[in-house]
């Protein structure tokens, strides 16, 4: 990976982390309507692994999407206009934080069911086989998602039918309160993947450069050999679940530790330093990265609310 | 003319969706080699192969998933649910995920894929193999529930499901896929504006029923019954349940006077109580001169014993009993 293309992870993890404390900032003063699922603390996995893929790649993303979202090369403003209901926003204000879908960067969508893009991939890759493309499906889905019944169906048959998906698990360990430790029955989550016949590998998914080359490598190796791989990527969530957790089933300690210990960011900086880039190259992203922020939630703020136009004529195509 | 199955039209309509579209498949649980449980895809693996006509694990959640996930990216899914009360495996991608993506992603994508499931009672196949859930699927948003009553209506709603940009759900009644008849291969349609129309399939003037599914056939062997030969009976199939074709109800009411609603699903917030409820708030509800009547399934799972079974459903001679009690007592 050369100098450019760290930078770029650089930039991407820090506009997803700016995005969503945007986000919280909103939420605090009032402006948005409904919750939401912050990935702070996440961006390596979003980050590392769209940018390992190519346009016409597509993921699908869960409810807390808005990483994923950004790192496919969506546009904040259309996101920010999304949350506050606005007719520019990537679903004219119908989806919202968790239904986001941008087509044109290769993004199915944000799905508010846990497990619920797992069956929804299998069948994007079968359409990319059928059409004959040569590009893979990525779904994302959290350490939650594993005990739903949609993921065993859908790793079985896109084993059997030798589908081209990476299925990515982010393990923040926790699917909402619940203690991913508590919750997975034989401990691995990875390994269950390997009892379908799918090569899997468990990584550190708050190292960027880890995540993205892995992804890289088994993008590579599904589109030769047309199987689908899998990849736990070990994280952790910042915030609540939601915007109405009280964090009551975790320490501030543990919380406190992953932040000051393992923050994806502070390590990358870190490690951008010691490999000689600037303090200022750095310094001059962030501040081009604020200011993108700062302009797209200004003219998102401006920008014409969404028409009620009418919606049971909108429910149908 | 040929003359053939619902089952035989039903694959002849398939085989028309395989060859006009080359991203169409069908997937489902023994649909290959073994022909589906009903017959119903009997020789298309030797047609297609095994890429387009996909044999699946018994996994029903999957096979709805898998459609939804192939429309979003353009291809044009129909799945099958070996008998469609299997379908509440598949709940989450039909209803929260094919009803739901069109609008919650604003338009930006269509979800054309059909789930075509084997419905109703009257094999003995007992209580988790013989239910009616159309009601269910009416009641979300974003779907459209198609129900054929004969050869000719199955071979021509299923192609027009083929063409609409929606996920249908399409129901077929095991006792509908052996009655035969005369079809017309008709063409792909240009679209798909006959769902959402019913059809009067018999005029009369003295009351109207509404049915659809296999019920229709009960109907009209009903009104053949000797004793009601004096009766001008109009009969229509309602065809399409989501959307729902009530103007030609409300129509035929107002010439009739008299609505009776027969259906083989259980009465409670069903299709039947829907159109009444639309019937009587319509501006046909001066003309009514009775109160319309639902006569429909027993609030019980179906049970097996076929003396029971037909304890359950509606018989050809409740029918008659009230289509009597309807007009002689005027």
């Amino acid at each position: 990976m050369n100098k450019e293309n760290k930078l770029e992870l650089y930039r991407m993890m820090l506009l997803i982390r700016l995005f969503e404390e945007a986000l919280e900032e909103m939420f605090s003063r009032g402006l948005l309507h409904g919750t939401m699922h912050l990935s702070i603390g996440q961006e390596a996995t979003a980050t590392g692994a769209c940018l390992a893929l190519e346009r016409e790649d597509l993921i699908t993303s869960t409810h807390r999407g808005h990483g994923h979202c950004l790192a496919k090369g969506a546009d904040p403003y259309k996101m920010f206009a999304e949350l506050l209901g606005r007719e520019d926003g990537y679903c004219r204000g119908r989806g919202g934080s968790m239904h986001i879908a941008d087509l044109s960067n290769g993004n199915l969508g944000a799905n508010g069911i846990v497990a619920g893009s797992l069956t929804i991939s299998v069948g994007a890759a079968l359409s990319l086989k059928i059409q004959k493309q040569d590009n893979i499906v990525l779904c994302f889905f959290g350490d939650g998602a594993v005990n739903e019944g949609s993921f065993h169906e859908a790793l079985n048959l896109a084993s059997l039918w030798d589908l081209p998906v990476l299925f990515v698990c982010e393990n923040n360990q926790y699917g909402m309160s619940m203690a991913s430790e508590n919750a997975v029955a034989g401990g691995s989550i990875a390994q269950r993947a390997e009892s379908y016949g799918i090569k899997s590998i468990s990584i550190d998914g708050n190292n960027v450069e880890e995540v993205y080359n892995s992804v890289l490598e088994f993008k590579e190796t599904i589109k030769s050999s047309g199987k689908p791989m899998f990849i736990e990527s070990v994280t952790y969530r910042y915030r609540g679940h939601s915007k109405s957790d009280r964090n009551l089933y975790r320490t501030s300690e543990e919380i406190e530790f992953w932040k000051e210990e393992k923050d994806p960011l502070k390590r990358f900086i870190g490690k951008l330093t010691e490999e000689g880039v600037e303090i200022e190259t750095l310094k001059e992203i962030e501040s081009e990265v604020r200011e993108v922020i700062r302009d797209s939630v200004k003219k998102a703020l401006q920008s014409p609310e969404s028409p009620k136009t009418n919606l049971e004529e909108d429910s149908y195509a | 003319m040929p003359e053939m199955t619902t089952g035989q039209a039903i694959k002849e309509a398939l085989s028309l969706c395989l060859d006009s579209n080359n991203t169409t498949f069908i997937a489902g649980e023994d649909i290959g080699v073994y022909g589906g449980a009903f017959g119903v895809t009997d020789g298309l693996l030797e047609k297609y192969g095994e890429e387009r006509i996909k044999d699946t694990p018994i996994s029903e959640d999957v096979i709805a998933g898998l459609a939804v996930g192939a429309a979003i990216t353009g291809s044009k899914p129909i799945v099958e649910m070996q008998f469609s009360d299997f379908i509440v495996n598949a709940m989450d991608p039909i209803v929260n995920q094919a009803a739901k993506l069109h609008f919650m992603y604003g338009g930006a994508v269509n979800v054309p894929m059909i789930v075509r499931g084997a419905s109703g009672a009257g094999t003995g196949a007992a209580a988790q193999h013989s239910q009616s859930l159309e009601s269910w699927f009416c009641h979300v948003p974003g779907l459209k529930v198609v129900t054929p009553s004969n050869p000719q209506n199955a071979y021509d709603l299923l192609l027009a499901s083929f063409v609409d940009p929606n996920p249908i759900i399409f129901m077929e009644h095991k006792l509908i896929y052996k009655l035969k008849s005369e079809v017309t291969l008709g063409p792909l349609p240009k679209d798909s504006s006959i769902l959402g129309n019913s059809k009067v399939v018999l005029e009369g003037s003295d009351i109207t029923i509404a049915s659809y599914s296999n019920m229709v056939n009960t109907v009209l062997n009903a009104v053949k019954d000797d004793s009601l030969k004096d009766y001008s009976i109009e009969v229509i199939d309602l065809l399409t349940l989501s959307p729902l074709d009530t103007e030609t109800v409300i129509t035929s009411v107002e010439k009739t006077h008299k609505l009776l609603m027969c259906q083989e699903a259980p009465g409670s917030s069903s299709i039947g109580t829907t159109l009444i409820s639309e019937v009587v708030s319509s501006r046909a509800f001066n003309s009514l001169k009775k109160p319309p009547k639902l006569l429909a399934g027993l609030h019980s799972p179906m049970p097996s014993a076929k003396h029971l079974e037909t304890t359950v459903i509606p018989q050809e001679e409740d029918i008659v009993i009230k289509i009597k009690e309807m007009i002689d007592n005027e």
